[in-house]
């Protein structure tokens, strides 16, 4: 029976591994961060400025965005082959993932970018 | 009553889009917060599961949407450069905010974050998506993955409230107008 098909929690689902979820929050977070590191190097450095400007309508923009995309599904995929099959502390995941996403979140304000 | 191809698609892109995934997302994290607490006994049934399955694909979709459209059709003409010699910049919005103080900030910060941090939305809600997708109603036996999908959520909605809070205000002050005109509706005349 799958895990998925009872209305109750079953043995069977109390024992599925938290790695998947774990590899998508992690690479989330990452990806956030990277996102934001990547548009201060752009704003900061005229050679990556110029490396980012995949499309030159959108400008670096469209170089910062596809770069942390492709850093995230990459990063996703290896954290999901590795972890798939496994539980993992989560408290310790979720921490360092939230912590990215919120420095991720702060990096991108302009003012606070400006400080590096 | 007119309005304009590229005031049309920004409309879409922020009326549409950006909107409906700021009102989706707080349905969702009502539901994610409601119904899959480890202390709910009551069963989840698949109906609920396969509801709550789409309505996050559909915000996921949205979220992209909304990015994509945003970055690779709106941008392009917000920051298209004048020839010299132009002195009507009502066609190119980001030289008009940075020609006055008074409204350059709107760019300056206004513009530098939303470009950015808009794409942090789509990336936590495809997570979300992908990790209630693998554990549907077992998430409730999960509540650390859980927790940090309605993390990821709630910051995703203040990244999508930010984004959307900016693009309202930048075109306030400098609309992105431009290409052929369409009529909606003919008005009275007096």
């Amino acid at each position: 029976m799958s895990s998925h098909s009872a209305g109750a929690t079953t043995p069977a689902a109390k024992a599925m591994t938290n790695g998947s979820g774990a590899a998508a929050i992690l690479a989330a977070g990452f990806a956030s961060f990277v996102l934001a590191v990547l548009a201060i190097a752009a704003d900061k450095s005229t050679t990556i400025k110029t490396l980012m400007n995949f499309y030159r309508p959108t400008g670096p923009l469209s170089g910062v965005t596809t770069s942390a995309i492709l850093a995230w599904i990459i990063l996703w995929i290896v954290l999901e082959r590795s972890w798939r099959n496994r539980s993992l502390p989560m408290t310790r995941i979720n921490r360092i993932a939230l912590a990215l996403f919120v420095l991720g979140l702060l990096l991108t304000c302009p003012p606070i970018a400006d400080l590096f | 009553m007119e309005i304009t191809t590229r005031g049309l698609w920004t409309l879409v892109h922020g009326m549409g889009f950006g909107a409906l995934y700021l009102l989706a997302c707080s349905g969702a994290l009502v539901e994610l917060w409601r119904r899959y607490a480890p202390t709910d006994l009551s069963p989840i049934t698949e109906r609920e599961e396969a509801f709550l399955r789409w309505y996050l694909l559909a915000m996921a979709l949205l979220a992209w949407i909304a990015v994509l459209t945003g970055t690779y059709i709106i941008y392009p003409w917000y920051r298209a450069i004048p020839q010299a010699g132009t002195v009507n910049l009502g066609g190119y919005p980001q030289r008009l905010l940075l020609s006055n103080p008074a409204t350059s900030g709107w760019h300056s910060i206004g513009m530098e974050w939303k470009e950015h941090v808009a794409w942090l939305v789509p990336i936590s809600i495809t997570m979300a998506f992908a990790v209630f997708n693998h554990h549907r109603r077992n998430l409730r036996n999960h509540p650390e993955l859980r927790a940090a999908v309605l993390s990821f959520m709630l910051i995703s909605f203040l990244a999508a409230g930010i984004a959307g809070f900016f693009g309202a205000m930048l075109n306030k002050h400098a609309p992105v107008e431009g290409g052929e005109k369409i009529q909606l509706m003919q008005g009275e005349s007096r």
